[in-house]
């Protein structure tokens, strides 16, 4: 899906094409008009997006000392970063994360999207009351899912999944649990915000497709196959892309319901990045994996948007 | 009526309603339930995680009270001030870089489009420990911005979604009323103040939406920034109340319904440009 087609609100009322643009924006000798709109835009992109790219990459290769100095080491902290065994399992609770939220937000968002479908008018507020998680901060969702996963037999989820005979489980509390838990709470709020860019593909479906399978007597499994799936393809590529990427450097939520316990069975790369850089002030290892963050993410992105070429072709 | 991929009919048989009821009112408990929990609670005793509930046993106001008494007024007028300021910074940014992306002609003008929608591929994790040594000695002017909430409001004014939004929306208004109001020598802001900029209300609507929720949720910019208690926003200040030990599960219910409320009530009151924006937010990284 291009950027047009995603094109957020309505244009506004154009009569007629919009006339080619002079070559100088009007008027000859002005050049700098433009450059002083965006002044204030590219210096606080430069500040705060670009200096600390750069420097996250120059750490990355240093060193860091406060008040000491720098010191070229190389490779170094990616050597360390990479060979460490805390490193690996951030590494793989983090893709473990990623992909239990994303495909868990996707598959409940794409379920509900389903069931909403053409009803508007009735479930206007059953559909704004199941987007309210979206809204809620972050910090809320996690004290408040903190509570419900009380560990003793009567905290609230324990006491509802024992009416069905299961439990008590220590959830977060629980190595084996934690990671299954963080997910839990990721779909929770990921996968309203699903259900609504499904809804809005749902809208873009062609209508006839339906009426000409039903008419061959398709079933309705075979109509979601053969006509839905197709039709949303590429809504799914985005919220895939989308909602990996914010698997990958997952935070909040982690730092706030385990901190990466029990024992260690939640850490993922930001939380490890966050202890190395603030709390133990290893700047460098720190940048090292920020950046190794970064490539992940770049490479994740660049892959489907390859396949993606490749399959419009 | 129209078909839809499930084929549902909105005048279904007395069992099809049925299991229509069944099935929104379980969506209704699984998503708002929790929150129906979190408000309750909040306004109850609840000494101890296992007695959230979602019926008042003993209805209160004492953890206000006790919440006001630890300073949460205090977190909750820090959160505006950043949200305010933070808003008004972006917002106000977003809309001159677009003027001059979306009307304008000129040397590296992709270049630049190009080097700001770039950074919505940059997650601000990635960005964190770099941004917290630039903050605490701005390149030139050479400022220490950590602690202050200035230091979690000026970052936030470098935000490409806004842009991207504005943008295109800009590109979209006729060239003609420009030209007139050019002819009648009116000048470059008075062009952008009164002839473009109304126009764009609609796309306003979203970025000032997405932007409010977007600053409201902040965690990881703010951890950094605060030093102290002093500075803390309300979502961060919710961890401090949570560990302090005398402190129930009441009070942090409390103070998190005042810290969910401001990006509730505003996504209620404006869910239109929220829905519109929703698709285009499926841009931002």
């Amino acid at each position: 899906m291009s950027v047009e087609q995603l094109s957020p609100v309505a244009a506004p009322a154009t009569t007629g094409a919009p006339a080619p643009r002079s070559r100088n924006g009007g008027r000859d000798g002005r050049w700098w008009i433009p450059w002083l709109f965006l002044a204030p835009a590219i210096i606080l992109f430069a500040l705060f997006k670009f200096i600390p790219m750069g420097n996250a990459l120059v750490m990355s290769f240093q060193d860091v000392q406060p008040f000491l100095g720098n010191k070229w080491v190389g490779t170094g902290n990616y050597a360390t970063m990479l060979a460490s065994e805390g490193f690996h399992q951030a590494a793989w609770h983090t893709i473990v994360l990623a992909v239990g939220q994303t495909v868990g937000s996707m598959a409940l968002g794409f379920a509900l999207a389903l069931l909403m479908e053409g009803q508007s008018r009735k479930l206007g507020f059953i559909r704004s009351a199941a987007f309210l998680p979206v809204v809620v901060p972050m910090a809320v969702v996690a004290e408040l899912w903190r509570i419900m996963y009380h560990p003793t037999a009567d905290g609230m989820i324990n006491s509802i999944i024992g009416l069905v005979g299961l439990g008590p489980s220590g959830f977060i509390n629980d190595p084996d649990a934690s990671m299954a838990s963080v997910i839990m709470t990721g779909i929770w709020r990921g996968a309203p915000y699903d259900m609504m860019i499904f809804m809005a593909g749902l809208a873009g479906v062609n209508r006839d497709l339906y009426e000409a399978a039903t008419v061959d007597g398709a079933s309705r499994w075979r109509r979601i196959v053969h006509v839905t799936l197709p039709g949303l393809r590429s809504v799914f590529t985005i919220l895939f892309v989308l909602a990996a990427i914010r698997g990958l450097r997952v935070f909040t939520e982690v730092f706030l319901l385990t901190n990466g316990g029990p024992n260690g069975s939640t850490e993922v790369v930001m939380t490890l990045i966050y202890k190395l850089g603030l709390e133990q002030n290893r700047l460098g290892v720190g940048a090292a994996g920020a950046v190794l963050l970064f490539v992940a993410t770049l490479v994740l992105t660049v892959f489907v948007y390859l396949l993606r070429r490749k399959e419009n072709r | 009526m129209s078909e839809t991929a499930l084929g549902l009919k909105e005048n279904a048989t007395p069992a099809g309603r049925a299991t229509k009821l069944v099935i929104y009112s379980l969506v209704l408990v699984v998503f708002a339930g929790p929150l129906l929990a979190l408000l309750v609670s909040a306004f109850n005793h609840v000494s101890d995680p296992t007695q959230l509930s979602l019926v008042p046993t003993s209805p209160t106001l004492d953890n206000f009270t006790v919440a006001v008494d630890q300073g949460v007024l205090k977190y909750l007028l820090n959160s505006f001030l950043v949200v305010g300021f933070g808003l008004l910074l972006q917002v106000t940014v977003s809309v001159l870089a677009s003027y001059a992306l979306a009307r304008k002609r000129f040397r590296f003008m992709s270049l630049v489009f190009v080097a700001i929608l770039a950074t919505l591929m940059l997650p601000e994790e990635i960005l964190a420990i770099p941004l917290s040594i630039i903050l605490a000695d701005v390149p030139v002017i050479h400022v220490n911005l950590i602690g202050t909430l200035a230091g979690m409001i000026v970052p936030l004014g470098a935000w490409a979604f806004s842009i991207l939004v504005m943008t295109e929306f800009m590109k979209d208004v006729p060239r003609e009323l420009e030209e007139a109001a050019r002819i009648d020598g009116a000048g470059e802001l008075r062009i952008f103040a009164q002839i473009i900029l109304p126009m764009c209300k609609p796309a306003l609507g979203v970025i000032g939406v997405f932007g409010f929720t977007m600053i409201w949720d902040q965690y990881l910019l703010p951890l950094l920034v605060a030093q102290d208690s002093s500075s803390y926003t309300l979502p961060l200040a919710l961890r401090t109340l949570r560990i302090d030990p005398i402190v129930t599960p009441g009070v942090v219910m409390a103070a998190s319904l005042l810290a969910l409320l401001p990006s509730v009530i505003v996504f209620l009151f404006f869910q239109r440009s929220f829905v519109h924006g929703l698709s285009s937010g499926a841009l931002k990284g």
